[in-house]
């Protein structure tokens, strides 16, 4: 069952659209990631599968219905959107108490969820006083409360460090590989491309790639190969197709067999023939760069 | 709904403001009765009649209808100021519901806190005093009106919580109506504005804890407009909760 499914989803704030027109699914046994620049619509987007904003147009389903449809809601699905959102007058056990109360969840699970995310020595603290880090944990201790199929991410690593980061990418995989539905947004690709197996990209609130990681890399941005020579400019001349650059000769489109055997012919001494391989990032901003909110 | 009122009832016990505006609500209650039957009792030659001491032993109830609002306010305001309100709607989706749950809570600990408050203030009044005759269903029936009103004066604070949803400004809207305007309205000139005075909130509402009545109303049906009045706060509220996005 498709776990979360949006149809031509779209949402207006006065003047501005923030989200146009979205379709996508959300399968489960995988993380997906949700990509886009600043500004993008993602957490828009995951205002409106959680039922806190009125979408202006199309629909969003969770699990077959309308999130407010849902009896117990965080047996479903659990949500981290803004870890700083919290009353921070309360001990965290407070917090995941009332949170626990209110859709039937065993007040055993609180202490269960605080040792998963490492909190369990400052339970009884007031959340005020949390690092961003732990305020974090908290957020995730508190989606995993009522043990959901489903999991929500907004920018999950913003703020972290590198240790914070690796356990909330371990910790992403671990729950996919257990058959749940992680959908986790960032802006940046070098994060998704380590954690995610699906990617949907978004710009300007319109979708612009719905595809697998390895599919998205092979497909936004060809390679390409550099070719040095003391005699660069009969190279360019033999092949035809490559692009110069200061220095060296950039071609796509052939192989380095191919390249190298035509300057062997020539006798042409060659100091570099190197394919370079796509970077993410470069796909990713290639896609994206028509539709950047605020460029530098 | 029962799921619903033990996340609440976890909510507004693990704050600090909960403690303080009940603790203040309860001071002012005593306090006043305190300093008010004192001073009575050193100011007047004779002995001072049993309803008096009541009525004296209740003058905090003015300014804790304040202290009761500010916590009605909070009680929703700060959900909003923090964003904790979206962690409230994911957990509780349906609206109305969450809302329901959140005045049902407020309601049952106002009304305790308040009416034992209340009592207190008379117990402590009529020590000082010491009136020569004391009617002991005239004290609970006073008590019991002070805890409604004062509930009254929380739920009004709710409802304009919910509306304005930002600290600061529902609570001026709560001073103002409680009382700033009502002082104002009396001052209205001719019989159609001594009408509208006298049903204007909680020149309303206050003829619960005097007993006594206006020149429209009488104890209960002035409490029955006031609480109009804060149905239609709540009102509108709810209403905009409903819509708007979190
Ligand atoms: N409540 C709101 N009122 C008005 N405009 C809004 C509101 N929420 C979002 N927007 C606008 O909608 C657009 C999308 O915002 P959104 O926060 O969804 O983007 P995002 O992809 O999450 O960005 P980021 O990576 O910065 O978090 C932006 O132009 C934003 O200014
Ligand atoms: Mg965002």
């Amino acid at each position: 069952m498709t776990a979360i499914r949006a149809r031509r989803l779209s949402k207006r704030y006065g003047g501005t659209t923030a989200v146009a027109d979205l379709s996508f699914d959300v399968e489960p046994g995988r993380v997906t990631g949700f990509l886009g620049p600043n500004g993008a619509g993602k957490s828009t987007t995951m205002r409106m599968i959680l039922g806190l904003d009125r979408p202006s147009g199309g629909s969003v389903l969770v699990d077959g219905r309308p999130y407010h449809e849902l009896r117990h809601p965080l047996r479903k699905v659990g949500a981290l959107l803004d870890a700083k959102a919290v009353h921070g007058g309360r001990s965290a056990r407070n917090h995941l108490l009332a949170i626990a109360h209110s859709n039937g969840i065993p007040a055993s699970r609180v202490n269960e969820v605080l040792e998963t995310v490492g909190l369990r020595e400052v339970a009884g603290r007031r959340i005020g006083g949390f690092s961003l880090g732990m305020s974090q944990r908290l957020g995730i201790a508190a989606a995993l409360l009522g043990d959901p199929e489903i999991l929500l991410f907004d920018e999950p690593v913003n703020g972290l460090d590198p240790d914070g980061i690796l356990w909330i990418r371990t910790f992403m995989r671990e729950l996919a590989a257990e058959g749940r539905t992680v959908f986790v947004s960032s802006h940046l690709m070098s994060e998704m491309a380590q954690t995610a197996d699906h990617l949907i990209v978004i710009g300007r609130g319109s979708l612009i790639a719905d595809t697998s990681v390895t599919e998205f890399i092979g497909r936004s941005s060809q390679g390409y190969v550099r070719v040095r020579s003391p005699r660069l400019a009969e190279v360019a001349d033999l092949i035809k197709v490559g692009e110069p650059h200061p220095g060296h000769l950039r071609v796509t489109g052939m192989s380095t067999l191919e390249i190298g055997t035509i300057t062997a012919r020539a006798g042409i001494p060659l100091e570099e023939l190197t394919y370079v391989r796509p970077s993410l990032e470069a796909a990713y901003m290639e896609l994206t760069k028509d539709s950047l909110e605020y460029t530098s | 709904m029962k799921h619903i009122l033990r996340s609440e009832w976890t909510k507004i016990r693990s704050v600090r403001s909960t403690v303080w505006t009940l603790t203040v609500t309860a001071a002012l209650m005593l306090g006043f009765s305190a300093l008010l039957n004192a001073s009575a009792r050193n100011t007047s030659g004779g002995p001072i009649p049993g309803d008096q001491t009541i009525m004296l032993s209740l003058t905090g109830t003015l300014l804790a209808s304040l202290s009761m609002a500010t916590l009605g306010v909070l009680v929703i305001s700060s959900e909003y100021r923090t964003g904790a309100i979206r962690t409230s709607l994911m957990a509780v989706p349906k609206r109305m519901s969450l809302l329901t749950g959140k005045i049902v809570t407020f309601v049952a600990i106002s009304l305790a806190v308040c009416t034992v408050a209340a009592a207190g203030a008379i117990g402590v009044g009529a020590a000082i005093s010491q009136p020569p005759s004391f009617e002991l269903g005239e004290a609970a029936r006073s008590a019991l009106g002070s805890g409604l009103y004062l509930t009254a004066c929380g739920l009004f604070g709710l409802g304009l919580g919910t509306l304005v949803r930002h600290t600061p400004g529902a609570i001026v809207s709560a001073i103002a109506l409680i009382l700033v305007l009502p002082t104002i309205a009396n001052q209205l000139p001719g019989e159609w504005g001594r009408t509208v005075a006298e049903h204007f909130t909680t020149n309303a509402g206050l003829l619960i804890v005097s007993g006594q009545a206006n020149g429209s109303l009488g104890p209960w049906s002035g409490f029955a407009v006031y609480l109009a009045w804060v149905a239609l706060a709540i009102t509108a509220g709810a209403a905009l909760m409903r819509h708007r996005d979190a």
